[in-house]
């Protein structure tokens, strides 16, 4: 677990799903900074839009007793202790897939070319996508203090995503568009 | 070329066989994309037996076409063409969303289907594994049914194929509904549940081959640019224009429904018999603080957010959802057919896009049934027990349904505004069509010119080669801002118009060089790509055929109504001036090359050389 005394800055990445237009600027920032290319599927943020207008960011939240670093059988994920993110050495991952099954909005997932583990790094605590997100005033990404809160919570399955926000946007109609 | 995947798809349904192929680099030169690119190639595979295709037989050819804008200008589109079964000349007709972002990250900048299935199917793309899937289990739900099942479906194959790679996001899709399946001609393909490639009705040419949908998951890169820091700094600034428009940010075009109608007096009201209403009912606040449950809603790299999706939540209407709704369908199944609430014109929004409906050619038509009754041309008999009185919700969603079903009265209106006013005049013995606003069988959208105070202007529809298509519109001169050769680079470079109001006329030139590494400037898109395919569309939008033809000399004109005086509003007393547009009608045949009779003359096209399309066109001289 991350101790907190060593480090200074730890940030988060605060989402307010409701607030996501479905602009996939961040997939856009984020494929950009580490691909140089415009790429939605090797980007380590996720639009899903499994019913219309639900659309969110699905990004690594830092759970507070890292599964996935713990699973990995090759010890190719470990925690920046600055940043609070989970870092992928890049030489050892196998791409096995055990620390998607670990994590529980199972968040990760396979980059299409390399086929090695793709989860969010923080970008070093500046992230890409948080501040496209602000400058075009969504809001719906924002990099605050890391605090002491139950992160993990906000690592759902796409699935239990959707629903929860079909069912705020759309009411009874949700269980019928899932 | 840089900029582009370089393969296009091409699907022969009736023998289910698929193959890529590459088109010569000088076409994707002088015709970039879409639009452009589609004409070309439609017209050099039928030009020759035009008149004799049938725009729902398997001979037609459908097109899903990107261009290089699609993924890097702000804003995703994709365009949808093919002979249209609305004008029976070519359509391109684009549509929002990531369906075109999805196809280019798979490798191909376009889909051409040619051919018709046995039974109904669904095109499956995952990268370069084509499959044609059977959609027997799909054929006959409604938009957002098709949406879930297709999602549900789709992630289940990937999921299954492709195992090991953590949870698969949707693939895009563009799919139609019941009423592309019924080969009704007002019906769209669609998107997202709200989006729609509206005008030209290709929904019916999907039904007609039938195609229920196209879905696509592209896991590669967008194509390779010549100049990427370029590209970043360029969307950075159309971006950052954008987000000085903070009205229309927060509004998008849901603004319209009112303030074309009090203030421009542009507004289809009871068929188009007034433009001005001042009905507060219908203010944009009532929208926002009454139905909205999302303020904000973009397609791909969109920093204009123009979309708001509306639900009503309680009421006879609950359960009805669709975006803002936009201007064109607050207009058409607004105050059109004379409702002004925003809880009813949501319902009738969303029935129609479940439906597969366009919501102007249905609302057009709906309007045009009602004025008959109004003028008790149509009775309630004819119309199966509807009342169909100005503002009956319930009535006109009935005859929405009726037409979708092709039922009764429902069979003839699946037809069109101009089609129908032909057909029902025959049986009723009288000229229904000063009661049709269209041009070229195509139903004018919510801009009309009466007022002048609009951005249509006096001959926009009369010589556009899309007719009544208000995102194609044309104007003298042929190289100002009105002229429809920038709308074709639009939709050919395959752009959305509502993330660029900031930009300079030039910049898009520009960054199609930072794209491709070819340089196009103003000038030679008119006098190149642009000019050339006006006369291509032109081309065969009179070759036409084979139900209707166009004669220039009497459908290269406003529909009657435009020249009757405006009854109400500010506006009031004026009209269009039947003597100023001909005038300027004769400028435009002068300036597009075109002789007295409206066609393209051998001397413009041998300049252009598009020798091959005067050729066909002497079939048209000699008549």
């Amino acid at each position: 677990m991350l101790n907190k005394q060593e480090n200074a800055n730890p940030i988060w990445i605060s989402r307010e799903f409701t607030k996501c237009s479905g602009c996939r600027k961040c997939e856009i920032a984020c494929s950009l900074h580490n691909e140089n290319r415009i790429w939605p599927e090797a980007s380590r943020v996720r639009v899903f839009m499994l019913v219309p207008g639900t659309e969110f960011p699905h990004l690594c939240t830092q759970c507070e007793d890292y599964p996935c670093v713990k699973i990995c059988p090759f010890k190719a994920l470990y925690v920046n202790k600055e940043t609070s993110a989970v870092m992928v050495k890049v030489g050892e991952c196998t791409g096995c897939g055990k620390c998607i099954d670990a994590c529980p909005g199972k968040v990760p997932h396979i980059h299409p070319q390399t086929k090695k583990i793709l989860i969010c790094d923080l970008c070093g605590g500046d992230p890409e996508c948080a501040k496209v997100c602000q400058e075009g005033g969504w809001n719906c990404l924002k990099v605050v203090e890391r605090g002491d809160h139950e992160f993990k919570l906000y690592s759902r399955i796409p699935e239990e995503t959707a629903r929860n926000l079909a069912t705020k946007f759309y009411g009874e109609k949700a269980e019928e568009l899932l | 070329m840089l900029g582009y995947a370089g393969k296009f798809l091409e699907v022969d349904l009736s023998n289910s066989k698929f193959k890529n192929i590459t088109l010569p680099e000088q076409w994707l030169k002088d015709y970039i994309g879409g639009r452009a690119l589609a004409a070309k190639i439609l017209s050099e595979r039928l030009i020759n037996d035009w008149e004799n295709v049938d725009p729902l037989g398997p001979e037609n050819i459908l097109f899903f076409m990107t261009g290089p804008f699609t993924g890097y200008f702000p804003g995703g589109r994709t365009c949808v063409t093919g002979k249209s079964p609305q004008s029976n000349g070519m359509v391109g007709s684009t549509v929002g969303g990531e369906f075109g972002v999805e196809l280019r990250c798979a490798g191909y900048d376009g889909i051409i289907v040619t051919g018709k299935a046995g039974k109904p199917v669904f095109l499956f793309i995952k990268d370069s594994d084509v499959e044609i899937r059977d959609a027997s289990r799909i054929w006959g739900k409604d938009g957002k049914q098709t949406d879930t099942l297709l999602n549900r479906e789709c992630r289940q194959v990937l999921a299954e194929r492709y195992p090991h790679m953590g949870v698969w996001k949707e693939p895009a899709k563009l799919y139609i509904g019941p009423a592309g399946e019924q080969k009704v001609r007002p019906s769209v393909v669609m998107a997202k549940w709200t989006h729609a490639a509206g005008y030209g009705g290709y929904g019916a040419v999907m039904g007609s081959k039938n195609l229920k949908a196209v879905t696509v998951k592209g896991t590669g890169p967008l194509p390779e640019v010549s100049n990427l820091e370029k590209i970043k700094q360029m969307i950075d600034e159309v971006c950052k224009g954008a987000y000085g428009n903070v009205l229309w940010r927060r509004w998008g075009t849901g603004g319209g429904g009112y303030s074309f109608g009090a203030e421009t007096s542009s507004e289809p009201i009871r068929n188009w018999q007034e433009e001005w209403h001042d009905q507060k009912s219908y203010g944009v606040d009532q929208f926002e603080n009454k139905v909205w449950v999302k303020p904000a809603w973009s397609d791909f790299g969109c920093p204009t957010n123009c979309l708001k999706i509306s639900c009503i939540h309680s009421s006879k209407y609950k359960g009805a959802i669709t975006d803002n709704p936009d201007y064109e369908l607050q207009a058409f199944l607004g105050p059109n057919l004379g409702v002004f609430t925003p809880e009813e014109n949501v319902y009738l929004s969303s029935l129609v896009e479940d439906l597969g409906l366009c919501g102007i050619q249905s609302g057009s038509v709906l309007g045009f049934a009602a004025e008959l009754f109004q003028r008790g041309i149509l009775t309630k008999d004819d119309l199966g027990g509807l009342d169909l009185k100005w503002g009956n919700v319930e009535a006109f969603a009935a005859l929405a349904k009726k037409i979708v079903k092709r039922e009764g009265i429902g069979n003839l209106l699946a037809e069109g505004t101009y089609r129908a006013a032909i057909k029902l005049g025959k049986l009723k013995n009288k000229n229904l069509l000063p009661y049709t606003v269209t041009s070229k069988g195509i139903s004018i959208g919510a801009h009309g010119i009466r007022s002048g105070r609009d951005f249509s202007r006096e001959i926009g529809y009369a010589c556009s080669v899309q007719g009544g298509d208000h995102t194609s519109m044309t104007d003298v001169p042929i190289d100002g801002w009105g002229s429809e050769i920038w709308t074709i680079f639009n939709d050919s470079a395959v752009m959305c118009i509502f993330t660029s109001f900031s930009i300079s006329p030039t910049f898009r030139y520009e960054f199609y060089t930072a794209i491709t590494g070819q340089t196009l400037t103003r000038k030679e898109w008119l006098n190149g790509g642009g000019i050339k395919t006006l006369q291509i569309q032109r081309a065969l939008l009179l070759l036409g055929g084979p139900d209707l033809k166009w004669n220039p000399k009497f459908d290269d004109d406003n529909p009657e109504r435009f020249y009757e005086p405006l009854p109400t509003g500010p506006c009031k007393e004026q009209s269009a001036d039947k003597a100023s547009v001909k005038q300027k009608i004769k400028q435009y045949y002068e300036q597009a090359g075109w002789d007295k009779n409206g066609i393209p003359t051998a001397e413009t096209l041998s300049n252009l050389k598009l020798e091959y399309i005067d050729k066909n066109l002497n079939r048209l001289r000699d008549r």
